[in-house]
């Protein structure tokens, strides 16, 4: 029976993991420029790997697995934001356009 | 087959062809990509997706020891990302002149322009400063 428990939870996790996937891979394709595609990528995608490794852990039912997993979970959780940030400051920097039917653009803004 | 081994085996497979699925979209966009920074974002979500795969063939094949490769994994693609942002950083987009790019962004306040030419000044240069200041 808890096996049977242990199980679903774990293809829910991989359902739900592969579904985040999914959606910043839309968004990838469908958003118009490249920071609101950012924003798709950085954050979908990293739940969605993020759960996925969190599966191994359930699935596994290991203490020392279970470390691991959190562990690259939060490495990932950390990381994102912070290449995220760096690339579209870059981005920004070198003057690549928002889209045009961006309402504000505060950096620039702030910087002007 | 037990009920708890179809559950999972038919969960890996969906999940298998939807990773694929956003594995395929995102290369779409690695290729077709306008500009460098919206490859650069696609390179970085592909790492993503294969850390996911390398979890699911983790559950699949029962070897844990595939966390360890999906996060070193995940340090490599940080630091490729990183490595990309600084070269855009470093880079111009080629449609503008050199001046354009070597002009610092946030112009330096007048206070901090002073204090530099104060700190730069030396006791017996009296000429040279006022020469300079005329710029």
């Amino acid at each position: 029976m808890i096996e049977v428990l242990i199980a679903v939870l774990t293809a829910l996790l991989i359902l739900v993991g592969a579904g985040f996937a999914l959606v910043a891979a839309i968004g990838l394709t469908r958003l118009p420029d490249v920071y609101t595609r950012m924003h798709a990528a950085s954050k979908a995608g990293t739940v969605g790997s993020g759960l996925m490794l969190l599966a191994v852990a359930l699935h596994a039912g290991d203490l020392s697995t279970l470390a691991r997993a959190l562990a690259g979970f939060f490495f990932f959780v950390l990381t994102a934001p912070i290449s995220a940030h760096l690339l579209a400051m870059a981005a920004h920097k070198r003057g690549y356009p928002l889209h045009e039917k961006s309402v504000r653009d505060e950096l620039n803004d702030y910087r002007n | 087959m037990t009920a708890a081994q179809m559950i999972l085996s038919s969960a890996l497979w969906l999940a298998l062809v939807v990773l694929g699925l956003s594995f395929l979209l995102t290369v779409w966009r690695v290729i077709k990509g306008p500009t460098l920074p919206d490859r650069v974002v696609a390179l970085d979500m592909l790492v993503g997706i294969v850390i996911g795969f390398i979890a699911l063939i983790a559950i699949r094949t029962g070897f844990t020891l595939y966390i360890d490769i999906a996060i070193s994994l995940g340090l490599v693609g940080f630091l490729a990302t990183v490595a990309f942002a600084r070269f855009i950083l470093a880079q111009g987009r080629g449609d503008e002149t050199v001046e354009e790019e070597v002009r610092p962004v946030v112009p330096a306040p007048p206070l901090a322009q002073k204090r530099k030419r104060a700190s730069s000044r030396k006791p017996g240069a009296g000429p040279a400063v006022s020469g300079k200041a005329k710029k």
